[in-house]
């Protein structure tokens, strides 16, 4: 449940950005390696938010899939599992291309002041 | 794969991608979307960063050490303290959710200990943040040390999420825990450089594979070290012990040589 903390560290980052602003969508981006469950987090953003400035803003999650690229045969694979071998050829001489993203993307700030 | 948000009715769904777009031209009255792109745990590191810093400044090693409940952490730190007396000076920080239970069971062997408990706020973190770590230090004699072991909290999952400052990640995995867990919570697994194999003394009275756990292993960690050990008999203790002395000798080196680069904030590559 390290869902909460990420949470906690989300609100405060948007309440630095909010600039004295009602913010109603925050959006932020979770690779499919990152252990994040998206469920929980979405549940741990209405504890949080629940009764401060946050409260009622919407938070959307955009999950970056996985994807590795060989450097031996140039193929992208997309994973599953954290294995990086090319589904390919099985070279490990792999880059990661996406799927550690731990990232706020945007707010939406409406004008309305709150502080 | 796609998008997730929660409606207010409760439910929650999913988008693909196409359905959607990118929600730019987003025109509701007077509302500007403003582009973050900052690491949600950038505080974290940050604070990691600091804790590097003093690190480096007092010139103790840090290892953060990780496994599920029971693994046997506690045990092997109550050897490693009286292993490696004479050898060099150990510290270290115990992070529990809750009780004293560990940190007083290794009081009293000759290691300064200093405990966080991660209970406040919502009925106990399940892993140590760079915040709870720093919590902590004051309660240690850093300049007296040469290496500082940090005892997380016992979870699979989030502890190997969160960089605290330590120059190296090393797990306790026992094997009663059975061949599968490296494929189950591979982050963890990938993300140390050393797993010590725990409670081998065990292996007789078991239907453990250990060839088939090491086979897992180096399916999701290719390079990691395996250390095999018996925390009860000590049977395995030189070859930790001697890995210890290695690491605390590596960065101590590289520290002298003014290098302390940060690693890659990242669960596989960090």
């Amino acid at each position: 449940m390290h869902e909460l903390s990420l949470c906690q560290a989300i609100a405060d980052t948007v309440s630095e950005r909010a600039e004295g602003q009602r913010v109603d969508r925050v959006e932020v981006r979770i690779g499919h390696f990152r252990q994040v469950v998206p469920d929980s987090l979405l549940f741990s953003w209405e504890l949080i938010t629940d009764g401060t400035e946050l409260a009622g803003c919407e938070l959307v999650i955009d999950h970056v899939p996985a994807v590795i690229s060989c450097q031996a045969c140039g193929q992208e694979s997309t994973l599953d599992m954290p294995i990086l071998l090319c589904t390919g050829c099985q070279s490990s001489d792999v880059r990661l291309v996406s799927g550690e993203e731990l990232l706020i993307a945007s707010i939406d700030r409406t004008g309305e002041r709150v502080s | 794969m796609g998008r997730f948000h929660r409606h207010t009715d409760g439910s929650v769904h999913e988008h693909d991608h196409r359905d959607v777009g990118d929600h730019t031209g987003y025109t509701q009255t007077g509302t500007e979307r403003v582009s973050v792109l900052e690491n949600i745990l950038a505080e974290n590191d940050r604070i990691a960063d600091r804790n590097r810093a003093d690190f480096a400044g007092a010139g103790v090693t840090t290892v953060n050490l990780m496994s599920s409940p029971g693994a046997g952490k506690t045990s092997l730190l109550k050897r490693t303290i009286t292993s490696l007396e004479g050898r060099l000076r150990l510290g270290i920080l115990e992070g529990d959710i809750a009780t004293s239970l560990d940190a007083d069971e290794l009081g009293g062997l000759g290691a300064p200990v200093s405990l966080v408990n991660t209970s406040a706020g919502f009925g106990g973190e399940c892993h140590l943040d760079a915040t709870m770590v720093r919590s902590g230090l004051g309660r240690l004699p850093l300049d007296q040390l040469d290496l500082l072991i940090i005892e997380n909290v016992g979870n699979l999952v989030c502890p190997a999420e969160f960089d605290v400052g330590q120059h190296a990640r090393a797990m306790v995995y026992a094997i009663t825990e059975g061949e599968e867990k490296p494929l189950k919570y591979p982050v963890m697994f990938h993300a140390c450089e050393v797993v010590v194999v725990n409670k081998l003394d065990l292996l007789a009275h078991l239907d453990f594979d250990l060839d088939h756990f090491l086979a897992n292993l180096r399916t999701v960690n290719p390079t990691a070290r395996v250390i095999q050990l018996s925390a009860r008999s000590g049977e395995g203790m030189a070859e930790w012990c001697d890995w210890l002395v290695e690491i605390r000798d590596r960065t101590a080196v590289a520290g002298a040589a003014g290098a302390h680069p940060r690693p890659h904030n990242a669960a596989l590559t960090g």
